[in-house]
């Protein structure tokens, strides 16, 4: 049965000085996700690799893998047999039975990878591998050895104790959470915005989010989707906290003083000024939105010129590009599709201009704007005292 | 002040329900199959359960099983013929506004190479006599009516519609989804010709998870659900006994002191009818004329045009007036309800529309403080019509 898990990590590799900065952060991440296993897991770094080994014979194996490969900066994870009594004899006793056990069917080409850590081992890694492969055509005639491009690859680790594994199960990829800083996600109860924080946080950013509601107009159920969403995307993220404001007065006021079809958009800016508000006291180092280019009437690049002259942080918009189905298929993979379509108002569908315009004329709208001058700081006001802020963990 | 008009959706349990359900629980809890007296003491509810409710339809007592809900009846009624009449002929016959737990069974016989005719209706939600005739055929195993239509309050003439049926087809089943009616009107399915009717629990102020399928003696479907072989082998399983006692004791208690129950809920609604009508834009469905007495005495279904029904509805929840909206829809889910579009509602209606659905435990003064509320809230709303 597998132990333990080798966690491989590539792009840490490269980064120098600080890469302890990033294995540290991979590390609490992963002892954070195993939290959620049922079981009680060691996560353990030696020698640039990480060790997950897990201390009850009763843990959950598919559920370890499956959250293993929600990791953000887990290139790989290899399933691991942990050999305690290292001595050769046992070693090739269990790299047998382990074969047995892996591969009905042994008619394959392999070669045995060997690695030695524990220099005062009677064999050098060459050696380990050479016997190895010895040992295991003896056991089973039919396999065949092929050093250059064998089908399967089977490794031998000797460390404190040793290690089996022929299995690489893909991770992720990206970097670890927490070791490139933190951005204000923008989440509305959409398809987008949920992918666009996920896409982010695979660089290993750190997500807060802010959702803009209209009560009474739009329901508690369009609030709680927002939770559902940002707790299905914290699997990756981890923690969220999630702001929420309260945007019903200001709405009202932009409705009731502006041209009708600029609503959108400088509905819109009110919504980048409060998150970038919120963003800098929360430390954060930029805006992430889902925004597409050309998807509805807000997102032409003009009305992105538009809405992105109000705030001075970098707004990262890593779906600028993608078409809508390719956006989907993310939504579909990290689970958040099925709640993204639920059919509730939220305070983007509310009021909305039959025709809205599409090519707005960015000093035409700062001159709308003015008509709020009056009353907008007031309204702000009342918006910051009101925020409620929840805080999401993952299930 | 809470005014909770969405019966329709849900009534609140009848506190002697819930009494009568909690000893059941607490004391009575024996499998009404097992032999020795806490079994026996449960057997005696679903008894004097089946008595009462026969009661209630003037019909026989074995002619009850009890489902859990309306949905279960709907589909034992639906898809039990269906599979037993198959030989006898490949066609049913229904109407274009049933409820989902209809129409749904429907679409999977279709599936399964049953033919289904949908007849249409009109502005009042009446089925088209003539229609109707000519829709019927010799291999028309069953037709499917609702007599009283859950969004809008349509009613059927039953009686007339059944007649058009035995004198074309004398062989054609007829089921009733009387899940919106049953305790709204006496309804005697022997005396109208019914062959099945399907009841809920929880319109009533009984319990969810409870209903009945009334079947005359001479339907010959089986089995819809396998098992043990309880209520007579149509309906296996253990018998909810504290849902049933509930859903008995709530058949019970509605049709206690009927004509006033009926009087009452007439009062509210031409009440709502009353107040509503002085609201601008405000377009009655069913109760064009004004007149309550007009299609169920529960159901009042009114839009208010350039509204979004939904919006209207979180408004005035916030103000503790509870409704439905038409449909269930947003501008990214354009799923019109359609019943409203049946009744030939037009297009900018169908978004802004809202079903009030009354109990007659709502008061005048609860449907005077709807009325203020909506007033209040749908000219602010109709300010910012934009869409």
């Amino acid at each position: 049965m597998y132990k333990a898990f080798l966690i491989k990590y590539s792009e840490i590799g490269i980064k120098g000085k600080n890469r302890y900065i990033f294995e540290d952060a991979l590390v609490r991440n992963i002892e954070k996700a195993l939290t959620r296993v049922d079981g009680e897991f060691q996560v353990t770094k030696e020698q640039g690799r990480i060790f997950v080994e897990a201390l009850s014979d009763d843990y959950d194996y598919d559920e370890t893998c499956d959250a293993l490969t929600k990791v953000f900066g887990i290139a790989a994870i290899c399933p691991t047999e942990l050999v305690e009594d290292k001595s050769w004899d046992n070693v090739c006793k269990k790299v047998c039975e382990f074969v047995d056990r892996q591969y009905d069917d042994k008619n394959f080409t392999f070669k045995v990878m060997a690695k030695r850590s524990d220099k005062s081992y009677p064999l050098k890694s060459p050696e380990i591998g050479r016997e190895m492969g010895a040992v295991l055509l003896k056991a089973y005639p039919e396999m065949k050895v092929d050093v250059h491009k064998p089908e399967v690859y089977i490794t031998v680790e000797i460390r404190a104790h040793a290690y089996i594994y022929s299995k690489t199960i893909p991770g992720p990829g990206g970097m670890p959470v927490g070791s490139s800083g933190k951005a204000m996600l923008l989440l509305s109860g959409g398809i987008d915005s949920p992918v666009a924080g996920y896409m982010i946080s695979r660089r290993g950013v750190k997500i807060d989010a802010v959702y803009f509601h209209a009560p009474p107009y739009t329901s508690d159920r369009a609030k709680k989707k927002v939770v559902d969403l940002a707790r299905k995307i914290s699997v990756y993220t981890g923690s969220i906290k999630l702001h929420v404001i309260n945007f019903t007065e200001i709405q009202m006021a932009i409705y009731e003083k502006c041209p009708h079809d600029e609503l959108t958009i400088i509905m819109r800016r009110y919504m980048m000024r409060i998150a970038e508000k919120l963003a800098l006291e929360s430390d954060c180092l930029g805006l992430i939105t889902g925004e597409s280019i050309g998807q509805v009437a807000s997102q032409t690049m003009q009305s992105l010129r538009s809405t992105n002259e109000v705030c001075e942080l970098p707004v990262y918009r890593p779906l600028v590009a993608f078409d809508k189905q390719d956006i989907i298929e993310i939504s579909e993979k990290i689970d958040t599709f099925e709640t993204s379509i639920l059919p509730y108002e939220d305070c983007c569908t509310i009021f909305v201009a039959k025709h809205p315009v599409t090519k707005p004329n960015v000093s035409v709208i700062r001159k709308s704007e003015t008509k709020l001058e009056d009353v907008i700081d007031e309204m702000l006001e009342r918006a910051y005292e009101t925020e409620e802020i929840i805080e999401i963990e993952p299930e | 002040m809470e005014s909770y008009f969405d019966n329709a959706a849900t009534t609140r349990a009848d506190k002697e329900v819930i009494d009568l359900m909690v000893k059941v629980m607490d004391e009575d809890y024996g499998n009404p199959s097992s032999k020795h007296t806490k079994g026996m003491e449960a057997e005696e509810y679903l008894d004097n359960a089946r008595k009462i409710i026969a009661k209630s339809l003037k019909c026989d007592e074995k002619n009850i099983v009890f489902t859990s809900g309306g949905t279960e009846a709907n589909n034992q009624a639906i898809i039990g013929t269906a599979l037993a009449y198959e030989k006898q002929g490949k066609h049913i016959i229904t109407t274009s506004f049933e409820h989902a737990s209809v129409l749904e069974p429907m679409i999977y016989l279709e599936s399964r190479g049953f033919e289904v005719t949908y007849l249409s209706v009109d502005n009042d939600g009446h089925v088209d006599e003539e229609e109707l005739k000519n829709s019927i055929r010799d291999d028309t195993i069953l037709v499917s009516v609702m007599y009283t239509n859950n969004e809008v309050g349509a009613i059927q003439d039953i009686e007339k519609l059944i007649k058009i049926i035995k004198a074309a087809n004398d062989r054609t089943l007829i089921h009733v989804d009387a899940i919106q009616a049953y305790g709204k009107y006496k309804i005697y399915p022997k005396k109208l010709g019914i062959d099945m009717l399907s009841v809920s629990g929880h319109k009533i102020h009984g319990p969810k998870g409870s209903g009945f399928l009334y079947r005359n003696d001479k339907i010959k479907t089986g089995a819809y659900i396998y098992g043990g072989g309880q209520e007579r082998g149509f309906r296996s399983g253990t018998e909810n006994v504290p849902a049933i006692a509930g859903l008995a004791r709530a058949a019970e208690l509605i049709y206690d002191d009927f004509s006033n129950k009926h009087k009452q809920m007439l009062l509210v609604k031409q009440t709502l009818i009353d107040g509503l009508k002085n609201i601008d834009g405000a377009v009655f469905n069913i109760n064009r004329g004004l007149d309550a007495t007009v299609g169920a005495p529960h159901i009042l279904s009114v839009s208010f045009e350039g509204i979004k029904s939904e919006v209207l509805l979180h408004a005035i929840a916030a103000d503790g007036v509870y409704v439905s909206s038409g449909s269930a829809c947003s501008s990214n889910h354009p799923g019109l309800s359609g019943t409203l579009k049946a009744i030939g509602l037009p297009d900018k209606l169908l978004d802004s529309t809202i079903r009030m659905s009354l109990s007659y435990k709502n008061t005048v003064e609860e449907a005077e403080y709807a009325v203020s509320v909506i007033a209040k809230h749908v000219p602010v709303l109709r300010n910012f019509k934009s869409y």
